[in-house]
């Protein structure tokens, strides 16, 4: 087969890569996008949908906010429906800890322009009339919203698409080689790709494709849990999230409770396969429960997890290359891709067309594992199964 | 001592336990449902004295046997193990469990709220099979249940779903249900109006090869159509079914007639008050492919089916017996429920090496009911080519309310459709409800072929996610897990 000349090849058709299609081609640019399996087929059509600005790491304040604003107007700009819905967040502090950490935050995140509410018991008992447990204070978040994950990525893909962008599903990129200033790309149905530019999007599968340049990371793949419940009527207009993550739940437009804790559980990514230990659903039910005793009646319908990327300082790897010209990587998103996906994509368009994007996004260069990391083994206990940090070396 | 898990007591799992006890395995044997029997021969709750000589005619003495040999199974044993010790395993029955999940060789259960953990050396999965459905326009009113439902409520309950039940579609439970109906209906002032195939009489006479493999079965379903037609009921054959009329609004919701086109294609109506309907079986495979099975697709009945070897081996230590590796019916689950225990003893290095008449006499069943099958599978065919004509309004995931049409979007979409059945699931919710699309599975995976307009293709299949079917919320584990 004849290798197709193209501007841009992207490695993963997850939201990352669809995103970064979508808006490189609305600039007018060649884009080849290469997807194994079907475009946010892994990681960014089986997530939580959580489109939360509490709580993040500052440095990603403007870049969340960023992607917020893109959120907002996405469904126009796209031209069909992701079920966006500005269902606001509340971040619930289980106890006097986590009540320090949601009021820090609170005056922390006003310099970026985000506003938060802080709320005492008595004020989380008027709007929340039905929520028991151990909560102490809590911090609500309006301008946070939900999306319907499945949707996102193969809207990109289609807009991109209708832009012109070559969009190829079932298309497995097996070797990369250098070539003049750009590169090469073998695929394993035999065909090729030429192109100038490169970005590796890959997901949890990036870090292979960046050791292959120079580039080793600590990159992981772990799995966040989610269970879906049968329809119940409305009750629950907002994200209920414990500030330690160990219990997330929201009910669907259709009217599912859904439901997410930490920590993270492994998968099995030689085989690209993931199922939740069995004994996590009950875990995470009663943790729901003790929250929202009166969804007791529900019955549980679906459980699944994801294979998603880590890095032991629970940021992704944004940005250029430091050893190969041409070349950028996205990936390892750390469980929260999603929010800024939008913003993540068109970062990436700039930097890749301009040389340069008006949104910080330094601290994200992989440049940061050329020295050794040492991971926070106390901090990513709560984030990760044992068996996890033992693999991750945490100390 | 080896410790077998099996799933399902009907007479896959009856016999599968039967043969591993007596040969010094002990045996944990789970069941949905309240009784052991399974989906062809269970037994009535006590108490509920059913004349089941009159229900069942020629089956009885099958029914018998199978209830009898579970009977022998579950009983107390204890004296007899004192006695003769290692003479047998123990059986241990879990009925009203339900096996949820599988991983790492353990099976998770599920007992009124309660959830439990069963580590194995061999699981036997005989978890059967249930209708398969084709959607047939009002098919989700009031009065209209499937084949299977509607014998389920005669025989677990002494139920009869209506006044004036209408049988159609193309299934082996066809002549059968509606034979026990009418041999129940009198007494209770109810009538069988008509019985509609909708595959036509000519496709039976070329399946007559195959049929003929089992000579006995085929006598038995011609007894069928004959009593039927003794007792008056009116067999049409050929028919294409246009819908099931009636209002699912107000006092008096409920169908009131099938609309059909008749063979010659002219359009008649029956009116009643309930319709069974069914278009032969589909397996319950999720178990086996959550315990790592690969699933293979037959172009005979057009479904998946957990991947075997002759002797029912799925993956390590996982075997797969009856309906829900091979629809084969109740003769054909024991011989496989005795091959696959066979199976399991071997590679626990429990065989005793001679040749077993009963194994071999079971592998020569079993070969001829897989024909005989095949030849059903054609008599009563699954009108798949229904899916490219199906009026878009038409409901086929009715947990979800997801429309013919929405499923035909997906695929159709100018800007780019879904060319797969989970993509297409994820899109518009088909197969994302209670049943988690054990039962609208089949049909939406026709009509994406349909959408797609190859014929040839294999329609899709819906993957299995743990729990296999809902779980309370408030499951919780006798111990808390830390
Ligand atoms: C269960 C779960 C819940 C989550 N919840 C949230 C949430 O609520 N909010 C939030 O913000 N984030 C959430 N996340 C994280 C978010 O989904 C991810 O960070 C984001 O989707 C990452 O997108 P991606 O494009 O980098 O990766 P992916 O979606 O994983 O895409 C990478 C793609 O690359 C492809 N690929 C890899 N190698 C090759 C190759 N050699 N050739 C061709 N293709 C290749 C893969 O097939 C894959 O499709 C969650 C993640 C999971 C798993
Ligand atoms: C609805 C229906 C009605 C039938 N009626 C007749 C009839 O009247 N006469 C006849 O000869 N044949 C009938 N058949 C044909 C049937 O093929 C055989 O009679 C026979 O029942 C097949 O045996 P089996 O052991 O493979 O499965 P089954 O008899 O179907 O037994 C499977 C058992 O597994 C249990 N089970 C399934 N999943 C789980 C789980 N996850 N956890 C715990 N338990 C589970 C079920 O409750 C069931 O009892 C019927 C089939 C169906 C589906």
């Amino acid at each position: 087969m004849s290798a197709g000349r193209t501007d841009v090849a992207i490695i993963g058709g997850g939201l990352i890569g669809c995103a970064t299609a979508y808006y490189l081609a609305r600039r007018g640019r060649r884009v080849v996008l290469l997807e194994r399996g079907f475009v946010g087929g892994v990681s960014s059509g089986v997530n939580f949908g959580n489109l939360r600005l509490q709580g993040r790491h500052l440095e990603q304040m403007p870049l969340a906010l960023r992607a917020q604003a893109l959120w907002e107007g996405l469904e126009a700009e796209l031209g069909e429906s992701v079920e966006f819905w500005r269902q606001g967040h509340l971040f619930v502090a289980l106890n006097e800890q986590h009540a320090a950490q949601i009021e820090a935050f609170h005056h922390e995140c006003r310099p970026y322009g985000l506003e938060t509410e802080l709320l005492d018991r008595h004020r989380i008992a008027e709007r929340w009339p039905w929520l028991r447990g151990p909560v102490v204070s809590a911090s609500w978040s309006a301008r946070d919203a939900t999306v319907n994950s499945r949707l996102v990525s193969p809207a990109y893909a289609r807009a991109a698409r209708a832009l012109g962008a070559d969009i190829r599903e079932g298309v497995e990129m097996t070797a990369i080689a250098r070539e003049g200033a750009g590169f090469r790309l073998a695929c394993a149905d035999g065909s090729e790709v030429l192109c100038d530019v490169l970005l590796n999007s890959a997901g949890a599968w990036g870090g292979a494709i960046a050791e292959q340049f120079g580039e080793p990371t600590p990159v992981f793949a772990a799995g966040p849990v989610q269970l879906i419940t049968e329809a119940t009527g409305r009750f629950l207009e907002n994200v209920i999230h414990a500030v330690d993550g160990s219990i997330i739940f929201r009910q669907t437009q259709r009217g599912n409770i859904l439901i997410a804790g930490h920590p993270r559980v492994p998968v099995d990514f030689a085989n690209r396969r993931s199922r939740v230990p069995p004994r996590k659903l009950a875990t995470n039910l009663a943790r729901m429960l003790e929250l929202a005793p009166h969804l007791s009646h529900l019955t549980l319908l679906r459980s699944w997890t994801g294979i998603e990327g880590y890095f032991p300082d629970m940021i992704p790897v944004i940005g250029p290359s430091r050893t190969t010209p041409g070349l950028f990587h996205a990936f390892g998103f750390c469980g929260h891709g999603l929010q800024i996906g939008p913003a993540v994509g068109m970062c990436l368009a700039e930097l890749i067309l301009d040389g340069r994007t008006p949104t910080p996004i330094e601290c994200f260069g992989i440049e940061r594992f050329a020295k050794p990391v040492t991971a926070d083994r106390a901090h990513l206990a709560a984030e990760f199964e044992g068996t996890l940090l033992d693999k991750i070396g945490a100390s | 001592m080896a410790r077998a898990v099996i799933v399902g007591a009907g007479p896959a799992g009856i016999t599968a336990a039967a043969t591993l006890a007596a040969r010094g395995v002990d045996v944990v044997l789970i069941e949905e449902g309240r009784r052991g029997g399974g989906q062809g021969y269970r037994a009535a709750p006590p108490g509920l004295d059913l004349p089941m000589r009159r229900l069942l005619g020629g089956d009885l003495a099958a029914w018998r046997r199978i209830q009898a040999r579970f009977v022998a199974l579950t009983m107390p044993m204890k004296g007899l193990h004192e006695r003769f010790p290692g003479f047998a395993g123990q059986v241990e029955f879990r009925p009203g469990t339900l096996a949820w999940n599988i991983a790492d060789s353990v099976v998770h259960t599920e007992c009124a709220g309660t959830l439990d953990e069963i580590a194995y050396d061999a699981l036997v999965l005989a978890t059967g099979a249930t209708d398969r459905i084709m959607p047939v326009p009002g098919w989700t009113l009031p009065g209209v249940y499937t084949l299977g439902g509607a014998q389920t409520a005669l025989k677990d309950q002494g139920c009869l779903i209506g006044r004036q039940v209408v049988f159609c579609g193309a299934s082996p439970l066809l002549y059968l249900a509606a034979l026990q109906y009418a041999r129940m209906a009198g007494a209770a002032g109810a009538r069988v109006v008509g019985v509609l195939d909708t595959t036509p009489f000519a496709e039976k006479r070329r399946a007559l090869p195959d049929l003929l493999a089992a000579p006995g079965l085929l006598l038995k379903g011609l007894g069928l159509l004959a009593a039927l037609k003794v007792r008056g009921v009116p067999v049409r054959h050929g028919v294409r079914l246009s819908a099931f009329t009636g209002t699912d609004q107000g006092e008096g919701a409920g169908v009131d007639g099938v609309l059909y086109q008749d063979a010659a294609g002219r359009t008649q109506r029956i009116e009643c008050d309930a319709v069974a309907f069914g278009f032969g079986l589909r397996p319950e495979s999720q178990l086996a492919e959550l315990a790592g099975a690969a699933l293979r697709y037959d172009p005979t009945f057009r479904q998946w089916f957990p991947a075997q070897d002759a002797d029912g081996r799925c993956a390590p230590k996982v075997y797969v017996a009856g309906d829900n590796c091979r629809i084969g019916g109740a003769r054909a689950a024991e011989a496989a429920g005795l091959i696959a225990a066979h199976a399991a003893l071997a590679d626990l290095g429990l065989a005793n090496g001679g040749t077993d008449t009963q194994l071999v006499a079971a592998r020569r069943t079993l070969a001829a009911m897989e024909r005989f099958q095949r030849g059903l599978a054609r008599a009563f065919a699954w009108p798949h080519h229904w899916a490219a004509g199906m009026a878009d309004e038409t409901i086929v995931c009715r947990c979800e309310n997801v429309t013919v049409g929405a499923v035909r979007g997906a695929v159709l979409d100018a800007r780019g459709g879904e060319r797969e059945l989970n993509r297409v699931k994820a899109a518009v919710r088909c197969g994302m409800g209670r049943c988690q699309g054990r039962f609208c599975g089949n049909a939406a995976a026709e009509i994406v072929a349909a959408a797609l307009g190859d014929a040839q293709a294999e329609p899709g299949r819906l993957r299995a996610q743990p729990p296999v079917k809902p779980l309370p919320v408030t499951a919780a584990p006798k111990e808390p897990v830390t």
